[in-house]
């Protein structure tokens, strides 16, 4: 007989699938901008713009970036008070054992090791992942404000050496949101449905041992 | 509301993120329908841009300024854009036309005090480049022509006031590149009727021979070869807004 394991709340679903199409908008508004200025040639080839029909959308594209970005700051924030007010950091946080447990993982994810790392709610591997990826949220809105109002704002700016720091690390946080966005859905794909459901039906079944 | 099965309680959640996303996609639909020959943005992102617009406008002070670079001296600005430049100029005849029907040369203009600035000037396309630029400081215009309050008092910067408008235009000679600014951003202290840049007069494409500098802004703003000043109590027409970009444009 298995059994229902209550695992993601309501509200953290919420979260996280608003951020879906939020977060796929704001990279893509993001290309609309920063074709209309190529700041690091070459990393994009002129056939990704073509192909996808980036060019001269430079208007749309901020204006997109700059609604949607409220969307996202205001779920992050709504994310991160109710992480802490629920207690559901004690599951996120990487505590000691994570850290300790954290080359393990990988290695156990990568194939080269065969004991899987304790798994709790979230294992060493996703505690880590999980808040990091908080963490380059918050350093990318941050970054993004300084390129917004880099007179306003100067003091960020300032923290990010300058408008084009902020920009670089504007362009690095996006691109380390599209790397673990990829590494997120092979995770997913591997982990298999029953933790898949959990994330859009917020329980998990386990089967009882007798 | 509690389903205790397993099933049904899996069948209604991920139809409930089904719909979720239709009526996210339904949403993003209708505020950004457009026309299909409309240059402009939709009145859905419009509104948004205007809202930010409104709160940047609320938070904005003038004692914050774009910081100070190395003048690069010599070097020649980058040119962006020709619109409003194209139609031949005698730059002899040039004059500025205000709306008191007066008309300033350039002498009248190097008479006024001479501002120097340098900082860095950001193009709304995201390149940036550190500049130098020598001018009249527009407070300092709008206090030497008695401009910029409806009744014609001298602008006091310590007292501002509803006599103050609260727009300013500026068009081209040839009236094809226009745009419109706060006044508040016209006051700041960076903001510089200029004929001089990086050490040298300004230069054709540069704007010659009296352009806007306006730090606080985006490029777009400051605009080139200035034919025309004009102030107003309602927002006079903007080149850029026109085409969809962000009226405020604040930096």
């Amino acid at each position: 007989m298995a059994r229902i394991r209550e695992k993601h709340p309501l509200w953290l679903r919420s979260c996280h699938w608003l951020n879906v199409p939020a977060l796929a908008l704001m990279v893509w508004s993001g290309l609309l901008i920063y074709w209309a200025n190529d700041e690091y040639p070459g990393f994009f080839p002129q056939w990704f713009y073509k192909s996808l029909g980036i060019e001269s959308r430079l208007a749309e594209g901020m204006a997109i970036h700059f609604n949607i970005g409220w969307v996202l700051v205001v779920n992050g924030a709504v994310y991160v008070a109710l992480v802490f007010l629920s207690g559901h950091w004690r599951e996120l946080f990487p505590n000691r054992q994570a850290i300790k447990d954290l080359p393990g993982a990988v290695l156990h994810d990568l194939g080269l090791r065969k004991d899987a790392p304790a798994q709790g709610k979230f294992n060493a591997a996703q505690r880590v992942a999980y808040t990091g990826v908080v963490f380059l949220a918050v350093v990318e809105v941050a970054s993004g404000f300084a390129i917004y109002k880099p007179v306003q704002l100067g003091w960020l700016a300032a923290l990010f050496g300058g408008y084009k720091g902020a920009r670089l690390v504007h362009f690095i946080g996006m691109i380390s949101f599209c790397l673990f966005f990829a590494m997120h859905l092979v995770q997913v794909m591997r982990a298999g449905w029953n933790n898949f459901r959990a994330m859009v039906a917020g329980f998990e079944l386990e089967e009882d041992e007798d | 509301m509690k389903i205790k099965k397993p099933r049904l309680r899996t069948w209604v959640s991920f139809v409930s993120l089904g719909l979720f996303f239709m009526a996210f996609a339904f949403v993003w639909d209708s505020i950004t329908r457009t026309p299909d020959d409309a240059e402009d943005i939709s009145r859905g992102l419009r509104t948004g841009l205007e809202m930010n617009g409104r709160l940047w406008k609320e938070l904005y002070s003038p004692r914050r300024t774009s910081y100070a670079t190395p003048p690069p001296s010599g070097k020649k600005p980058r040119v962006n854009g020709e619109i409003g430049l194209e139609s031949p100029l005698d730059l002899s005849s040039w004059k500025l036309d205000l709306p008191n029907g007066k008309k300033l040369t350039m002498a009248d203009l190097k008479k006024m005090p001479r501002t120097e600035s340098s900082t860095e000037f950001r193009c709304i396309e995201g390149w940036s480049e550190d500049i130098s630029y020598a001018g009249v400081k527009f407070s300092d215009f709008l206090q030497f022509t008695g401009l910029g309050n409806h009744s014609g008092k001298t602008l006091d910067l310590d007292h501002l006031d509803a006599d103050l408008f609260p727009f300013v235009g500026l068009e081209t000679p040839d009236g094809e590149y226009y745009v419109s600014l706060d006044m508040e951003s016209m006051l700041h202290p960076q903001t510089i009727l200029a004929y001089e840049m990086n050490g040298k007069p300004l230069g054709d494409k540069n704007g010659a021979p009296l352009r806007l500098i306006v730090p606080v802004k985006y490029g777009i703003k400051s605009l080139k070869r200035i034919g025309k000043i004009f102030f107003s109590d309602t927002r006079p027409k903007d080149y850029w807004a026109e085409q969809g970009y962000d009226w405020f444009s604040g930096l």
